[in-house]
């Protein structure tokens, strides 16, 4: 039973992580209809941002929040320099430029920083937490902490604020939204830069675990992708709630159901995605989506 | 005092010419209205005046001139528009639409009385503010886009044939555009296919027929043109 305990709260740890990118997807999804590929490789790249700082001996936090003011103003540069010009261009066209960043950042940055994987501090103390009988990793519990006041003040943010309103305005009817003399370019960049910033979190959080190295997020951007499918594409609160499910799951079945063990963990990441798609393609909280044709 | 003129308007979609150079004014405080059957290009002359389609030729508002400006930036010279089609913010309350509204004026203690104020003219939205937009009928829908449109405390009032709807719900909203020119000075550019009622309403009337403007005077000379009467009041 201590072993169920430990895994699900491990699996919650990583769950909050793939549900932050997840929601970084969502967000960037919800605005513009495109799937942001880059996602992963941006939080990496952010996560390098956050590196070096602490390599110059800027403390925990200030890299930290140091790291999130550079992520947001990325993100918007991205969009604005990257994203803008093709942004009435068909879908396929967006896809394309979003895999070529992805791969533009993946090459910078194992460049600049080489491929060989790093350490990555986490801010929590390293001995274990007893929580009655059963121990729980700090960061782990942490972890969940940084992911929950994220999503708070995100939750907040787009529901008490009037620049959170206007961009959930511009993001459902952009005409409409022009007429209200909201600017509609801008609260794009802006979600751009929002999603980075989450993204950049969710990179500091799980490069304790998984270690630093350009290629960290493919595995979690799958994951991602998994946790958007099974809460809905439409849904950010069911992004969340499912990259928290499918951590658990993930966990449960490496730990339980022996031939899959570590090695086959991703797989059930696919698997989870292909059986949404078949019998609820809107996933668990999501809308489907209705064109007028 | 002319608060909104143009002179040889032009507007295209592609490569489609809607309006073939009109001429049109609003009064200060006046109320006008541009009638025609669908397809004279009523909504066009609305889009063009709010730089949503491309133009040629000349608009002026309150003496600038204003072709080729953004539409975020001509909502904040204080032109509200109630668009074809309502333009509803299905999934957010009626409450968040109506704080949309007063987006372009910036935020603070006046949006809160101008909610006052604007659930006195319709208490029917006050009731269902915390409701999503796109649960309200077509006629709530509508008295929801005028109601947006005052938000902005505009000086001109474009109205997108706001007579699509129910009988009631239009005499209401009509009732209130009347009261609303006549009590806050808001000067209104009407748009409408029921000639009837719309020169009830407006002190000048301009009829269009395929993008041009074939006929213009005050709305009571209008309404006892016989070819007006044949064609658009039916009697």
């Amino acid at each position: 039973m201590e072993i169920f305990f430990q895994q699900v709260v491990s699996g919650l740890a990583t769950g909050g992580i793939y549900g932050s990118v997840a929601l970084a997807l969502v967000m960037i999804y919800q605005a513009t209809d495109v799937v942001n590929y880059a996602q992963g490789e941006m939080a990496m790249f952010s996560t390098y941002l956050a590196w070096t700082l602490l390599n110059a001996g800027v403390p925990y936090w200030w890299a930290f929040f140091g790291t999130l003011v550079i992520s947001f103003v990325g993100g918007v540069l991205i969009e604005r320099v990257v994203i803008r010009p093709v942004e009435n261009k068909p879908i396929l066209t967006i896809v394309i430029v979003c895999i070529g960043l992805l791969v533009i950042l993946n090459s910078v940055a194992g460049w600049i920083y080489s491929y060989i994987q790093k350490p990555f501090p986490s801010p929590f103390p390293p001995r274990p937490i007893m929580l009655g009988t059963v121990v729980f990793g700090a960061h782990d519990l942490g972890a969940i902490g940084v992911t929950l006041v994220v999503l708070a003040f995100l939750y907040a943010f787009f529901r008490f604020t009037t620049l959170g309103l206007a961009m959930r305005a511009a993001a459902q009817n952009p005409v409409s939204s022009r007429l209200c003399g909201i600017r509609v370019g801008w609260m794009l960049a802006i979600g751009w830069g929002l999603a980075a910033m989450v993204g950049a979190v969710a990179g500091m959080m799980v490069a304790p675990i998984v270690f630093l190295d350009p290629n960290m997020m493919a595995g979690i951007l799958i994951y991602a992708f998994a946790s958007a499918t099974l809460g809905g594409f439409t849904s950010p609160g069911g992004a969340v709630v499912g990259g928290l499910i499918v951590g658990v799951i993930e966990n449960l079945v490496g730990t339980y159901v022996h031939f899959i063990g570590t090695e086959l963990k991703l797989t059930v990441a696919l698997a989870m995605i292909l059986i949404v798609l078949v019998f609820k393609p809107s996933g668990l909280f999501g809308r489907a989506a209705v064109h007028r044709v | 005092m002319v608060l909104l003129e143009a002179r040889g308007l032009e507007a295209q979609y592609g490569w489609t010419k809607v309006l073939h150079g009109i001429d049109f004014a609003v009064e200060e405080g006046g109320i006008t209205t541009i009638l025609g059957a669908n397809g004279a290009g009523k909504t066009t002359t609305l889009r063009a005046v709010c730089g949503m389609v491309r133009t040629a030729g000349e608009i002026r508002f309150a003496g600038q001139r204003i072709n080729g400006r953004a539409t975020e930036d001509l909502v904040r010279l204080g032109i509200g528009h109630a668009p074809e089609g309502r333009g509803t913010f299905v999934n957010l309350t009626v409450e968040e639409n109506l704080r949309l509204g007063a987006y372009a004026r910036g935020g603070g203690r006046s949006v809160a009385q101008d909610l006052e104020r604007v659930y006195g003219y319709f208490p029917m939205l006050a009731q269902r503010k915390k409701q999503p937009g796109g649960t309200l009928s077509g006629g709530e829908q509508q008295m929801l886009a005028v109601a947006r449109a005052l938000m902005l405390r505009p000086r001109l009032l474009l109205l997108d044939e706001p007579s699509l709807g129910l009988a009631l719900v239009v005499r209401e909203i009509f009732r209130i555009v009347r009261t609303i020119n006549r009590d806050e000075r808001v000067s209104v550019l009407l748009v409408e296919q029921n000639a009837s009622v719309a020169l009830g309403l407006a002190q000048h009337a301009y009829l269009m027929e395929t993008g041009r403007v074939v006929m213009s005077g005050p709305a009571a000379e209008l309404r006892q043109n016989d070819a007006i009467r044949r064609a658009y009041l039916g009697y």
